[in-house]
């Protein structure tokens, strides 16, 4: 059987080859279907999303459908509240995962594997497990309702310090490091005017994968946001799926707009976003 | 040239520490949040699990309970339907993302660069995208009379070229996707296959890529066929990568919220038919408002997950690893 199929022409061989490919094909248009499907229906009437036959032209419903999203939800509000997150989210993350990083890469200073071993030992603990302890904190600490407990509690993630750490130890010289601070650099100095700078491509993976978490998160908006002006963008959504009659063409509509940030900047740097994305995992 | 600065004021100090000091600095924002938001919760919720209380009525009302938090939540069955429901998706949307994602990677490093990176970015796109978001758009599509799934079942059934295999669709419509208790967890099975399985085959991929081509080039030469080649030596080779991408289902499954929380409307479905362990326990943390019970199910949870993490290495932790 087996020597039969290799024996089978290089053109059966090649056939198959395109098959697969076709198959492959269609699964990308598969897996892609559900976003044009929700830009079209936001494009629908309640009418036309109602009638039996299967369009996939737009329709003419846009304007209507987006004065309906308005009324349903502080849209622009929510989107604004999720930009605000997800943007002091990431810069902060930035610079203290940056910092974390550094230091253990760096230095050496008593407690230092002990920290480690904690830094390490906490990427094991499932996000779930900390839900109830994370919203218990937040009421302490008398910050229910507000932003900064959406953002604050998740910029230092160990994930990411560990990132930072591995990149510092592999492609920053300590020689470096060292003449600086022969040269009468101070200690922030030297990480802020030579390390910073040479973290870029670090920088870059850390921020793609905390926006896209912060911009992302339900979960945690979910048990402490409780006014709507405060919702971020997750949270409007999802509170208008229990609406008698759902306007189902504004709420794609503010489901596509609310994607739209994420899919631009997708189309342009997929390659980033997927080795971002994937770092952790693929050099764990 | 000295270092001896003279009467620093404390802002000077702090951006220009002694060496010795540097290091703890550097780290404070990462100790203070994970203290704060990491280890005292932490234990404090171990210590919750032991008490009853509502967090509206403050802390006062605490009070100690033993293990009658663990030996409530054991004793609900809904917590063993929510139990059953968790590891059932679990396994399902879990062994199908697998069992695609690495022929598919298998194909993927056989094509040209260009049209391998369209459908990488293709098949990934829905890792990034908001989870909400995409379930919004899955709710719409798996909506009984409006939904574009039942409206392409019935479309078929009334073709002349597939209307054969789908006679049966007339007597079965409309199809409660999310209504009906025996649907809807392949219906939420589905939505995460969805969603996962672009991660997945983006590891497998890298895994695929590491594997030098000669060897296949030599095997190719002693005439091993395509199927050969994939059995005995991507396969094996791969074992690393899927060993962890596997752990990663595990972890990442057992914990399952928001597709489900979505899809359902947060109610769990029918008779609880789709409620996973983690909306279980929001419900009655937040809802039911007993956040003893609630910290003792997320122990009960987390003890789940590492016991079949567990399992999982030492059934294939060794070959897993390559038995380095």
């Amino acid at each position: 059987m087996r020597n039969r199929i290799e024996a089978l022409s290089p053109y059966v061989v090649r056939a198959m080859m395109i098959v697969l490919m076709g198959l492959l094909i269609i699964s990308a248009l598969m897996t892609v279907f559900p976003f044009f499907w929700s830009a079209i229906l936001s494009t629908h009437s309640r009418e036309t999303i109602f009638s039996t036959d299967i369009t996939l032209m737009p329709g003419d419903a846009l304007a209507a459908n987006y004065a309906k999203l308005l009324e349903i939800m502080p849209f622009w509000q929510a989107m604004f509240n999720s930009f605000y997150v997800a943007f002091l989210g990431t810069t902060v993350s930035l610079l203290f995962c940056s910092m974390g990083g550094y230091a253990f890469a760096v230095y050496r200073f008593k407690g230092k594997n002990l920290l480690f071993g904690v830094l390490v030992g906490s990427m094991m603990v499932p996000p779930v497990l900390s839900l109830i302890p994370y919203y218990l904190t937040v009421k302490f600490l008398g910050l229910m309702d507000t932003h900064v407990a959406v953002w604050l509690p998740f910029t230092a993630t160990p994930f990411c310090i560990f990132l930072v750490r591995q990149y510092v130890v592999a492609s920053i010289p300590r020689e470096l490091l060292e003449s600086a601070r022969m040269d009468g650099a101070g200690e922030f100095t030297t990480y802020w005017k030579i390390a910073l700078p040479l973290m870029k491509p670090v920088l870059a993976t850390v921020a793609i994968v905390q926006f896209v978490f912060f911009w992302n998160n339900f979960l945690s908006p979910l048990v402490v946001l409780n006014s709507t002006e405060n919702y971020v963008i997750t949270l409007a959504l999802r509170s208008v799926q229990n609406l008698p009659n759902t306007p189902w063409g504004a709420v794609m509509l503010g489901t596509t707009i609310s994607m739209l940030p994420i899919l631009l900047f997708y189309s342009v740097s997929s390659k980033q976003i997927i080795s971002g994305m994937t770092s952790g995992a693929v050099k764990g | 040239m000295t270092h001896e600065t003279p009467k620093q004021g404390w802002l000077a100090r702090l951006f220009n520490p002694p060496r010795g000091s540097a290091p703890y600095l550097f780290l404070m924002p990462y100790i203070v949040l994970f203290l704060v938001f990491g280890l005292f919760p932490l234990l404090f919720s171990i210590y919750l699990s032991f008490h009853i209380w509502n967090p509206i009525k403050g802390l006062d009302s605490m009070e100690y309970t033993g293990f009658e938090n663990y030996v409530l939540a054991w004793g609900d069955p809904v917590l063993w339907k929510a139990l059953y429901n968790t590891v059932w998706l679990a396994i399902t949307s879990g062994l199908a993302q697998h069992l695609v994602a690495i022929p598919t990677a298998c194909v993927l490093v056989a094509l040209g660069s260009r049209l391998r990176h369209w459908l990488t970015s293709a098949y990934f796109l829905p890792y990034v995208t908001s989870t909400v978001a995409v379930s919004l758009v899955f709710f719409s599509m798996y909506s009984p009379n409006t939904g574009i799934i039942n409206k392409l079942l019935i479309a078929l059934s009334e073709s002349d070229l597939f209307g054969w295999a789908f006679s049966w669709v007339p007597d079965v419509m409309p199809l409660r996707w999310l209504e009906d208790t025996f649907l809807v967890k392949p219906a939420v099975a589905f939505l995460v296959f969805w969603k996962y399985t672009g991660f997945n085959i983006v590891l497998y991929t890298t895994g695929l890529m590491t594997i030098p081509r000669d060897l296949y080039e030599a095997a190719r030469v002693d005439g091993a066929s395509a199927f050969r080649r994939f059995w005995h030596i991507s396969l094996p080779l791969l074992r690393p990568f899927i060993f962890f991408a596997v752990t990663l289902t595990i972890i990442g499954n057992l914990q399952l919220f928001e597709e489900p929380f979505i899809l359902t409307r947060g109610t769990g479905g029918v008779g609880h038919s789709a409620e996973t362990i983690s909306m279980y326990l929001f419900r009655i943390g937040w809802e039911y408002l007993d956040m003893g019970v609630a910290s003792a199910i997320s122990w009960m949870l987390f003890i789940l997950i590492g016991i079949l993490t567990a399992i999982h290495f030492k059934l294939f932790g060794r070959q897993g690893l390559g038995e380095h």
